[in-house]
């Protein structure tokens, strides 16, 4: 029996009236990786949150090699108790180099000379995790693209001075690496892991996961719910223990849809970030996807089609007024300080007018309705907008664009972090707001939701490169598509 | 499709490096915002030697920027407060209160002028400290401030007068071969804080608290401990600032330096510094405070009266911040 490196006993979380970690076990051994896998929401990063003492569990315990240590449990325990955590959103400082970067976490790095120390400690561990990286450790952290930042980090997260190294938390490391880099990086982790060093790796890609874990642990509803090691897992028994929504929403049930779309335009635009591309269409009642690549210039057409419904005569030709649904909530959605209802409300103001001002009951009435109509979970829309879950959030935007009068509604991969029973809710109205005559064109990184859609457009760098029709519509065909020539 | 959000994540799935060329670009701008500042003073000393040529002497110089002393040391304090993302309104006051117990106390009961002096740093401090614990806006618990060191000011000097300590006009009246005083001083301060700002390892944990608290926070550093630093910093400053001066002016007024609130602001923001990120530079800030200085006596020299200057400064900062927005356009955006 290995010695064990850290143990959670009887974890429990709670923020506000949600559970997030409703008593978690867990074990993890010296030298051993474990692959934490579960829905989004099933308690994951916070529970690694709770082992990298940036979240106080509200009841549990928390053993490092032996030593309970839940009394004074803080970062910098953590820390000098050699955990080490990669979190989901980076952090770095985006105004430091890298070199200074590397001083935040390691309280060793004073005195004279030790920004040459270091310098030498982050671009060795670099050249070691990622060879040929071509990173500038004097760079700041700012002027490197995500997948730079991300590999400065974790090779941070692995250098070592005065404090030891156990364990080290990998949350989605790969999200912004390519296949190379990503390859580089599990390779290392293994030879890490066979020096004695343990770690927990987070991931979406259960190929990654099944390949490179010693055990993997199958969290669910703040709990886990599976924890085997991991050659007795297949892919499908991982999918089957997480419990994911059987979503087998059949592709013929919407080509049966394909007769109904009209035939006149909405949209007719060609992507202005790319020379040599096709154009993209979007007729009257028609849900349109883009897919592709993440950031390969999906959003920038959504921008470009909205601003060409603003400016008629442009290159691009909108038919109506279009309604854009944020997927990053917090900084192009919602506003903060305002109530539910006026966050549904504020596209329609021009309607809810009497005189110059706007009529109360009439903004509160639309509030109301909407409310029944989309299922917002809240008992007041007067609440503040921040009193609602993150999908809740999101149904209000829905709310605001659906209830304008758009005729084209712009959505930019507005499903992320929303839970699976919303999800289906949304595209349910989506369809019906189709078959109303609504033109939908819908940016996401999820090839599932392309089901949903009538048709897709593949971008790659910036331009369009495929138009997949209703029965093309599957992973096989897309990836294809997005990784022609690149991959 | 038991595809399990596989495509989000997938590897293939993400950035493509493509802005190797941007990058050359970018440190183009870099170094032409950087310099941009210093573009601006030698405009500015350029004009002011065209509409004055009889000042571009040693002693033309020290005089028109003799103020600049005691109004970089205030940059530099505001600075501080800018590096930890909050923004201080009460900077002016606090020189002016400083000026007053600096011609009363100090020079009556020196001991006693000490202690008070301390104890103006300690209440910077605590207002980090109120700032930061009960998360309230910095700007409204300084202005709020402001109030409080004016009429502490005015109870200790209820009108014009006192008298500076001797050794604090020495120093101030100090003649240097060569380089005019107020110009060695501002270097030497810029200096110093650059040393201990941007290149020593605690520098960095302060700027990286206006660049990313959560990380801070995550690497186990207290932020209140990092504010109430910076904070204490800034009185220290403020301090130095309203001393310098009234080595300068022998005499003392509640309403002194009102004017340096928004000078040092500027200053700031002049130098290339910017309201949030922990982006700052203390060269910037030092040149920024001397542009300003200069600033007000070329626009005497223009014969531009004192009610237009607040004004016609106000412009100088406009336009270089729009040069500046100039420079940031077609940035690579991320």
């Amino acid at each position: 029996m290995p010695k064990v490196a850290v143990e959670l006993t009887r974890i429990t979380k709670s923020f506000g009236a949600v559970r997030a970690l409703g008593g978690v076990d867990l074990m993890l051994a010296e030298g051993e990786c474990l692959g934490l896998v579960g829905h989004n929401g099933a308690g994951k990063s916070t529970l690694m949150h709770v082992l990298a003492g940036t979240l106080r569990p509200d009841s549990g315990s928390l053993a490092i090699a032996g030593e309970d240590v839940s009394a004074h449990f803080s970062a910098a325990t953590a820390s000098a108790h050699g955990i080490r955590c990669v979190f989901q959103e980076l952090s770095l400082c985006p105004n430091l180099t890298l070199v200074e970067n590397a001083r935040i976490t390691h309280r060793a790095l004073k005195g004279f000379g030790w920004k040459a120390r270091a310098r030498k400690l982050i671009a060795a561990k670099l050249d070691e995790i990622f060879p040929n990286h071509g990173i500038d450790v004097d760079a700041e952290a700012g002027d490197l693209n995500i997948g730079q930042r991300q590999m400065a980090e974790i090779a941070r997260a692995f250098t070592v001075t005065d404090e030891p190294l156990r364990v080290v938390i990998l949350d989605e490391p790969t999200s912004s690496l390519d296949a190379v880099t990503a390859k580089q990086l599990l390779t290392f982790m293994r030879r890490e892991v066979a020096k004695g060093v343990s770690t927990i790796l987070i991931s979406h890609l259960l190929g990654d996961v099944l390949d490179h874990c010693d055990r993997i642990a199958v969290m669910k509803d703040g709990k886990v719910v599976a924890e085997r090691a991991a050659r007795d897992f297949t892919r499908n028994s991982l999918v089957a223990a997480m419990g994911a929504a059987a979503e087998t929403k059949s592709v013929r049930q919407i080509r049966s849809r394909a007769a109904k779309i009209s035939t006149e335009i909405a949209v007719a635009a060609t992507p202005e970030t790319a020379g040599r591309t096709a154009s993209l269409t979007v007729n009257k009642g028609e849900i349109v996807g883009l897919a592709g690549l993440a950031g390969h210039g999906q959003t920038r057409m959504l921008i470009q089609i909205f601003e060409g419904a603003r400016k008629p005569g442009g290159a691009t030709k909108v038919a109506g007024e279009a309604a854009f649904i944020a997927g990053d909530r917090q900084s192009d959605g919602i506003f903060n300080l305002w109530s539910i209802g006026e966050n549904t409300t504020v596209s329609s103001l021009k309607t809810l007018r009497r005189g110059p001002l706007i009529a109360a009951d009439r903004e509160a009435e639309m509030a109301r309705d909407w409310k029944e109509r989309i299922g917002i979970r809240t008992p007041d829309m007067n609440d503040n907008i921040l009193t609602l879950s993150g999908g809740n959030q999101q149904k209000a935007l829905f709310a605001r664009a659906l209830g304008s009068k758009a005729d084209i509604v712009l959505m930019d991969d507005p499903m992320r972090g929303v839970d699976v029973s919303t999800k289906l809710e949304v595209y349910d109205m989506i369809r019906k707001e189709a078959e109303a005559g609504r033109s939908f064109v819908w940016y996401t990184t999820e090839i599932d939701e392309l089901s949903h859609c009538d048709r897709a457009y593949i971008f790659r760098n910036g331009a369009i490169v495929a138009e997949l029709g209703p029965d093309e519509l599957t992973e096989d065909k897309v990836l294809h598509a997005s990784f022609a020539e690149s991959a | 499709m038991t595809n399990y959000g596989e495509s989000r994540n997938h590897p293939f799935l993400s950035y493509r490096d493509c802005e190797s060329r941007m990058t050359a670009l970018a440190l183009n701008r870099k170094t032409l915002r950087a310099l941009l500042p210093l573009l601006s003073l030698v405009i500015v000393l350029v004009a002011t030697f065209y509409a004055q040529p009889r000042t571009m002497s040693y002693f033309g110089l020290n005089l028109m920027l003799q103020y600049a002393v005691p109004i970089a040391l205030a940059t530099i304090a505001q600075m501080f407060i800018i590096t930890v993302n909050d923004l201080d309104l009460s900077i002016g006051p606090f020189v002016g209160l400083v000026g007053c117990i600096g011609a009363t106390y100090l020079n009556d009961t020196p001991l006693l002028g000490i202690v008070a002096l301390a104890l103006c740093i300690a209440a910077y401090a605590a207002m980090a400290a109120l700032i930061h614990l009960r998360n309230l806006p910095s700007i409204v618990v300084t202005l709020g401030a402001s109030f409080v060191w004016l009429g502490i000011a005015v109870l200790i000097l209820p009108s014009p007068g006192g008298k500076a300590p001797d050794w604090l006009k020495a120093i101030m009246s100090l003649q240097v071969p060569v380089v005019p005083f107020p110009i060695v001083a501002a270097l030497a301060i810029a200096a110093l804080v650059h040393v201990g700002l941007m290149t020593s390892s605690y520098g960095v944990i302060m700027r990286g608290t206006g660049g990313n608290p959560r990380a801070m926070a995550r690497a186990g550093w207290s932020e209140l401990r990092t504010k109430m630093a910076m904070y204490a910093l800034a009185g220290l400053f403020g301090v130095l600032s309203g001393l310098s001066l009234i080595g300068l002016t022998t005499s003392a007024d509640a309403h002194i330096a009102d004017r340096y609130t928004l000078y040092a602001i500027a200053g700031v923001i002049l130098g290339g510094g910017e309201f949030v990120g922990g982006r700052v530079s203390p060269f910037g800030a030092v040149i920024g405070a001397l542009t300003l200085a200069l600033a007000g006596s070329f626009l005497i020299f223009m014969r531009i009266s004192p009610d237009w200057q607040i004004g016609a400064q106000g412009a100088i900062l406009i336009i270089v911040l729009a040069l500046r927005a100039l420079i940031n356009t077609g940035e690579a955006r991320r």
